[in-house]
């Protein structure tokens, strides 16, 4: 059926190619609510107050992301209309738009994350002088520009640029050389991680956004001599606290890799100058719940998708090294998975990759034809199965110890169907919710 | 101009009516938009996402297409997905975007037709407003795509115009007016656009009269009216009193041919109540109160017809609009989603009415099914 299509929504890997998996087309959304979006990312600055300049279309979904958090009382809009574009009040807008939120809080945040959107950009606002307005007007408040502008997306994405504005507010502080900081991360980090374990376990303080309870704690940020990030879209918010307080940065992506997970770890323990522990009983203990896994699963298919971790096809590599039948993937692009890519080209040649937003997509879900486990929201809508693991971006888990923890929430969502239509409406995955 | 909120939200947008409008009808309809429009409707304003499936799909626009112009790709991938989909029709709209670039939508929509000899219509939504405008103009394109002339009228054959989950929020409502449509001795012709097949709704003609359910169906009367001579009647059948005397106007105007406007019918002596909503609906609600002895009237925030509200009105739409004329009205009670909370005067009393175009999800398990005297139960401790 499907080679007659114009845009045929899946490819075997062997046919692949890693540049360009899919045409791009029309885009459906199916209806798996997880993925975090930059109101989510916001909110996690104590007291910050968000406003939105936008068009009204833009602004509802924002605003209500917010009320589903059971937050409407952090965000704030201001509706651009069509005159705005053209009668050169486009700046006045924003400036007294904002005031009169601001003036109308019960309390100045300390913050305010001003996003302007790409209409903004394109009709040329100068952001600067707004900023520049704002903060002479209200200088108790730190205002950040901030930006939702999907039509930017293939240069610099929201979430990218948006994880990057969240560290704008923070000072110089004093170095701290026992400060090491998580940086980019919408949760924290499994506490009994070996990342989180060398760190802490060496007399270090772990400084993360995700756990800052107050501002005062957020601003102690600065301090970290330094910053992880393991999430590609934290790239520029690790750069940015290079250039302004000279920290140093390490990347060590969420790997499923042994070697290179091992790798990572020595790196950290040679930049924090500690010794680098041994983790044959990590690796065992991760190979255990696989073969577990392996034992619950039998031959039972598997799928999984680009929400569920940041690196799918690695995870995709050691789940079948260890004998478990991942069939599908569901993916558009590659991204810095080049080798794991071609390793199950070369190796499961029939695996398919299915194309996320693909429109003839639309009815995958009515045609799932076998019973599958799925890693991820997104296969679990489109394979329609109850049997899922439900994480978004790895979950906060890591290393060895969270490969352990993904393979028992595997076994075990084999073993315990799962409330999909529930858990899939929920928007933002872990966040407070109002459905609930 | 000025629109800022400290707290409220804001309503569905145009395009979330238009898409709302056209969802059953088996087109396919393309928002020309980056990513956010079509994440927005499917998660906060489309209730039918999970259970039944529409060709609703965005063009993903990227910074690329928008500087060059290239109004190629949205043409060539609609036409790629028509290909693939096989619809009845396709419907072309557009967000802030494509509005700030000026994108031709009438030309793209002949050229989407032309290549696929798919009947295709352009809505010409941007984003920047609400959500009757799109759904008002989709409806009518519906209408102009579907309806056939009528060998004979159906006597008491009656049109449902303006049907969305936007304003029905709860499913079980649209059928409910049908099964009392009949009960009053009408027969349902068609229904624009929940329940219905385009087969259904080529019979709208044969009708004597269309009931305009909100301000999303006018445009869609207006065009039954001019071209099929159809006379309207606006208002919804909440309350027993209110569905009797919203049954006689429909006899009327299928009698005189005039249209009829009982939504707007108000009383002035009584506990004074407010409602806060879209125009027919709120109205509605505001003629079957001011019926049973209250003083209501009616705030609405949203786009509609003067013929819609009656004199006490009001149609300011900003926050610290509405938080004014309240505070100028002085209600005893106030009728509005519960997000209006926040700005209502303290101490009036707040009955809670979820509207899925303002509040969207979060309490779409307690939206009310209020047709005809479901109303009176929910209302019993007025």
């Amino acid at each position: 059926m499907q080679k007659n299509l114009k845009k045929p929504p899946s490819v075997r890997i062997a046919d692949a190619d890693p540049e360009c998996l899919f045409l791009s087309g029309l885009e459906y959304n199916p209806p798996a609510r997880g993925m975090w979006n930059i109101v989510q990312m916001g909110m996690l600055i104590p007291g910050a107050h968000q406003i939105y300049g936008c068009a009204q279309g833009c602004l509802r979904g924002v605003i209500l992301t917010a009320a589903e958090m059971n937050a409407l009382e952090r965000l704030s809009w201001i509706s651009l209309t069509e005159e705005d574009m053209f009668n050169g009040t486009l700046e006045e807008s924003l400036i007294d738009g904002t005031a009169e939120i601001v003036d109308r809080l019960e309390q100045h945040p300390p913050v305010v994350l001003l996003f302007l959107s790409c209409m903004h950009l394109f009709a040329g606002c100068d952001f600067d002088a707004v900023i520049a307005a704002l903060s002479e007007r209200f200088p108790d408040i730190t205002f950040v520009d901030c930006y939702m502008t999907p039509t930017m997306r293939e240069t610099l994405p929201p979430v990218v640029q948006t994880c990057r504005q969240m560290y704008l507010p923070l000072q110089p502080l004093p170095k701290n050389p026992k400060a090491v900081g998580i940086i980019g991360n919408d949760r924290p980090t499994d506490e009994s991680s070996e990342l989180v374990q060398i760190i802490r376990g060496a007399g270090f303080t772990l400084r993360d956004l995700t756990l800052c309870k107050t501002y005062e704690e957020y601003l102690q940020l600065a301090e970290c001599s330094l910053n992880i990030t393991y999430l590609p879209t934290a790239s520029g918010a690790a750069e940015l606290l290079t250039e302004r307080f000279d920290t140093p940065s390490l990347y060590l992506p969420n790997s499923f890799d042994y070697d290179e997970i091992t790798a990572h770890y020595q790196t950290l323990c040679d930049a924090l100058g500690i010794p680098c522990p041994d983790f044959s009983a990590d690796i065992a203990a991760a190979d255990a719940a696989l073969d577990a896994l392996k034992q619950t699963l039998g031959n039972m298919p598997a799928a999984i998708d680009y929400t569920f971790v940041s690196r799918p096809f690695s995870l995709a590599v050691l789940l079948l090294k260890h004998g478990i039948n991942v069939k599908y993937l569901i993916a558009d692009t590659v991204g810095e998975e080049s080798a794991a890519f071609g390793w199950l080209q070369q190796n499961f040649p029939a695996l398919m990759i299915l194309a996320p937003a693909n429109v003839n997509m639309l009815h995958h879900h009515t045609d799932a034809a076998e019973p599958l486990l799925a890693f991820g929201q997104k296969a679990a809508y489109y394979f329609a199965s109850d049997h899922f693991v439900n994480l978004i971006l790895n979950g906060g888990y890591y290393g060895f110890s969270g490969i352990r923890a993904i393979a028992a929430l595997a076994a075990d969502a084999c073993r315990t169907p799962k409330d999909r239509r529930a858990l899939l409406r929920h928007k933002g995955f872990g966040c407070a919710s109002c459905l609930l | 101009m000025k629109h800022t909120a400290k707290i409220i939200p804001c309503y569905a947008a145009d395009t979330a009516g238009a898409c709302s409008a056209l969802y059953e009808l088996g087109g396919l309809t393309v928002v020309h938009d980056a990513s956010g429009c079509n994440s927005t409707y499917a998660t906060f304003d489309e209730p039918r996402w999970w259970d039944k499936q529409s060709m609703t799909y965005i063009s993903a626009l990227t910074e690329l297409d928008a500087i060059l112009g290239n109004d190629e790709k949205l043409i060539a991938d609609t036409a790629a997905a028509a290909a693939d989909q096989n619809p009845r029709f396709i419907a072309v709209c557009g967000s802030p975007m494509p509005m700030m670039i000026g994108v031709d939508f009438d030309a793209v929509a002949a050229e989407i037709g032309q290549r696929t000899g798919i009947r295709t219509v352009a809505l010409h939504t941007n984003g920047m407003h609400s959500y009757p405008e799109g759904a008002s103009e989709a409806l009518r394109a519906a209408a102009e795509l579907f309806v056939q002339p009528a060998a004979q009228k159906r006597p008491n054959g009656v049109n449902l115009l303006g049907a969305t989950p936007l304003d029905f929020g709860n499913l079980q409502t649209v059928p409910h007016i049908r099964a009392w449509l009949q009960e009053a001795g009408f027969s349902v012709v068609s229904c624009f656009a929940m329940g219905d097949t385009p087969e259904t709704l080529a019979q709208a003609a044969e009708a004597s009269v269309s009931l305009v359910l909100s301000e999303c169906g006018f445009a869609a009367a207006e065009y039954l009216y001019e071209r099929f001579g159809i006379p309207y009647v606006c208002g919804v059948p909440y309350g027993a009193a209110f569905s009797a005397q919203l049954a006689a106007s429909l006899r009327q105007s299928a009698e005189t041919g005039a249209h009829a406007y009982p939504c707007a019918l108000r009383g002035t002596a009584g506990k004074k109540i407010t409602v806060i909503g879209e125009a027919v609906s709120a109205g509605s609600i505001a003629a079957q109160l001011s019926l049973t002895g209250f003083a209501a009237n009616v705030i609405c925030p949203l786009p509609h017809h003067e013929e819609m509200l009656g004199a006490a009105d009001s149609d300011v739409f900003a926050e610290d609009e509405i938080e004014s004329a309240l505070a100028d009205m002085q209600p005893d009670a106030v009728i509005a989603d519960p997000f209006y909370r926040f700005i209502l005067p303290n101490g009036t009393r707040h009955i809670e009415l979820p509207h899925y175009a303002f509040s969207g999800r979060c309490f779409d398990k307690i939206i009310p099914d209020l047709t005809a005297a479901r109303f009176d139960a929910w209302a019993a401790d007025l």
